[in-house]
């Protein structure tokens, strides 16, 4: 069985995020693994280790030559080869056609996206990808399992979880619980990552649906109002009279 | 031209959130000067579908069979030709773990341009643009859609309920699926507990609280209000509460009315889960903690001192 994580190179969410008109400036963030791809290459190895089967494990990002760093990393973390489709993903659309033709030059049983992107936050990727490709697709998804030789999915419901059993290839986009701790590449992965192979595709014409046109920055907040410890009750008040929430 | 709002059903039943995305939807088509439709999938009784009606429809439509089991590809096909049948302009989600699953693939298929979680009017029609968070809840982004249909989904608790009674009639729409790829084995449900996605109100609690045996005072001060419980990352991963209850970045994004943070420092990744919350009180017992910086309300203080007595005043 082979896997391909779709992985995206998103600031790390500690730094603060400027811009230059609708542009973030570069200037000091620090770039990281998409928390969820990060994870769901986690699972996949933890897979791939477990003897369930996995063949091989393949990345895929779509992004300028900025995103190799990140890509390294996930190399180094122990994925088996890597795909950079040479572009500014430019959209959602237009992102998961990209991630649609390396899928289709490519042989995998199952292809992993995280539930969401840190920076665009678009939640869109995984389930359009399913879609162009015509294959099914699992959301919310918090365990990937091999029993028998087959994908076993579990996938979060209101207030609980369904098993699923899939035919593939099939596309899943993870969340919480998919993977407890993230991988840190090791001395040895950053040396090996090194030697592994990181294929640099030509983009396709895709259409842009979508554009930023404005950054907005949030309101500043009115200053916190304090209450003494003792004073549970003025916060009550407060909260059934003031903000009028209770 | 139409708004198509889709509605999911649990066990029969519609929630507060879809009463939201039908005020939200008529808000849109009344702008927009063309009928709302409303779709609803699956098994449900017709005088829960006439409580849509309070809400602005202009007509209901509902396809029964094939639906007892969520299969994306199967719901995203039959939103889509619901949405070709009835020259929908703008295809409405709600933004929770159904929507998220089904309106990429819808958008895809209608190439259509989707922004998702969004929790206000559009900003103007033509140009369509729409705001939504971006950067993990750090700064709005204002978003052009270019297609001519539009995918939206909508936040929870983000827009008020709106009654606007209709005399819509509800119909069967004929609709041709597909066989679907995947199949539920399993269903594991804890039914009657409110849940943190659709809690108004919510106390969280993290590591300052120590252990899970000190979650008492905790569930008792939500037991109090009405409200969901909720927690930091740490105690999540420690297992002194349920995956499900963890907010923040990797975890659920929230905007409750109101958010009170117990022995929880507020780190970023934290507060990116909760800032949109309407009303937000930090109870900590260091001056210092971020997470004052975010709150409405807050108390200095030792929570295992300050629980109780709040407790108490709420009595
Ligand atoms: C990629 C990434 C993603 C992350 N995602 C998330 C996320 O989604 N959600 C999340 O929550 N975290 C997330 N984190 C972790 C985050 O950075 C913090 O480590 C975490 O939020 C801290 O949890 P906490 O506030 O419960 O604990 P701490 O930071 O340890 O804070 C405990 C607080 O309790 C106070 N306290 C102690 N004792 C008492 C007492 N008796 N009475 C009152 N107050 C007391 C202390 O003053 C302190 O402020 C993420 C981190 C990374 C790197
Ligand atoms: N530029 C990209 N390259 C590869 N995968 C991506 C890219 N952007 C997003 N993804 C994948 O799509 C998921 C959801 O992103 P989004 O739809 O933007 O929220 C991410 O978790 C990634 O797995």
């Amino acid at each position: 069985m082979n896997i391909l994580v779709c992985v995206s190179n998103v600031p790390d969410t500690t730094t603060k995020v400027k811009f230059n008109g609708t542009e973030l400036e570069a200037e000091g963030v620090q770039w990281i693994i998409n928390p969820w791809d990060e994870l769901a290459l986690t699972r996949a190895l933890e897979l791939k280790e477990s003897g369930a089967g996995i063949d091989k494990i393949s990345i895929a990002s779509v992004g300028a030559i900025g995103v190799e760093p990140t890509m390294r990393k996930a190399l180094a973390i122990g994925a088996d080869d890597a795909f950079r489709v040479d572009t500014e993903p430019k959209d959602s659309y237009f992102t998961a056609v990209q991630l649609a033709e390396v899928v289709k030059a490519g042989n995998y049983d199952l292809i992993m996206t995280g539930y969401e992107s840190a920076d665009f936050n678009g939640i869109a990727i995984g389930a359009m990808l399913a879609e162009l490709l015509g294959y099914p697709s699992i959301g919310a998804v918090t365990a990937v399992n091999i029993v028998d030789g087959k994908l076993q999915i579990d996938r979060e419901i209101d207030g609980g979880k369904e098993v699923l059993s899939t035919e593939s290839p099939v596309v899943v986009s993870v969340q919480k619980g998919i993977a407890i701790d993230p991988r840190i590449p090791a001395m040895r992965g950053i040396m090996m990552a090194r030697r592994k192979p990181l294929t640099v595709i030509a983009a396709v014409e895709a259409d842009v649906l979508t554009e930023i046109v404005e950054i907005e920055l949030p309101q500043a907040k009115a200053a916190v109002k304090m209450f003494d410890a003792e004073d549970a009750k003025g916060l009550v008040e407060a909260l059934r009279n003031e903000a009028n929430v209770i | 031209m139409s708004v198509l709002v889709y509605t999911e059903n649990w066990d029969g039943k519609f929630k507060k959130s879809t009463f939201e995305l039908l005020s939200y939807g008529k808000k849109i088509a009344q702008d927009m000067g063309v009928p709302m439709y409303v779709l609803s999938f699956g098994e449900i009784a017709n005088d829960e579908l006439e409580k849509l009606k309070n809400y602005g429809p202009d007509k209901i439509f509902k396809a029964i069979e094939g639906f007892d089991q969520l299969d994306n590809e199967v719901y995203a096909s039959a939103i889509s030709q619901a949405a070709e049948k009835l020259d929908a302009t703008m295809v409405i989600f709600a933004q929770d773990n159904v929507g998220n699953a089904i309106a990429g693939r819808v958008a895809a298929r209608l190439k259509a341009g989707m922004i998702a979680a969004v929790s206000a009017l559009p900003i103007s029609y033509d140009p369509f643009i729409i705001k939504k968070k971006i950067y993990t809840n750090k700064v709005f982004g204002h978003i052009k859609v270019n297609a001519n249909i539009k995918v939206l989904s909508l936040s929870k608790n983000t827009f008020e309920v709106i009654e606007n009674p209709s005399s819509a009639e509800i119909e069967t729409i004929a609709l041709d699926l597909p066989t679907a790829k995947t199949k539920v084995e399993s269903t594991d449900k804890v039914t009657g507990k409110l849940l943190l996605t659709d809690a108004e109100l919510v106390v969280s609690a993290g590591r300052g609280l120590k252990g899970t045996e000190n979650w008492g005072m905790i569930e008792e001060l939500a037991q109090t209000i009405g409200a969901a419980t909720a927690c930091s990352r740490p105690v999540s991963d420690e297992g002194w509460r349920p995956h499900t209850e963890h907010v923040g970045q990797t975890g659920k994004i929230i905007a409750p009315n109101l958010y009170i943070a117990i022995g929880i420092s507020g780190a970023i990744q934290h507060v990116g889960g909760i800032s949109s919350s309407k009303c937000i009180v930090a109870i900590n017992k260091d001056p210092d903690a971020p997470i004052f910086e975010v709150a409405d309300y807050g108390i200095i203080g030792d929570a295992f001192k300050v629980v109780p007595e709040l407790i108490d005043a709420l009595k």
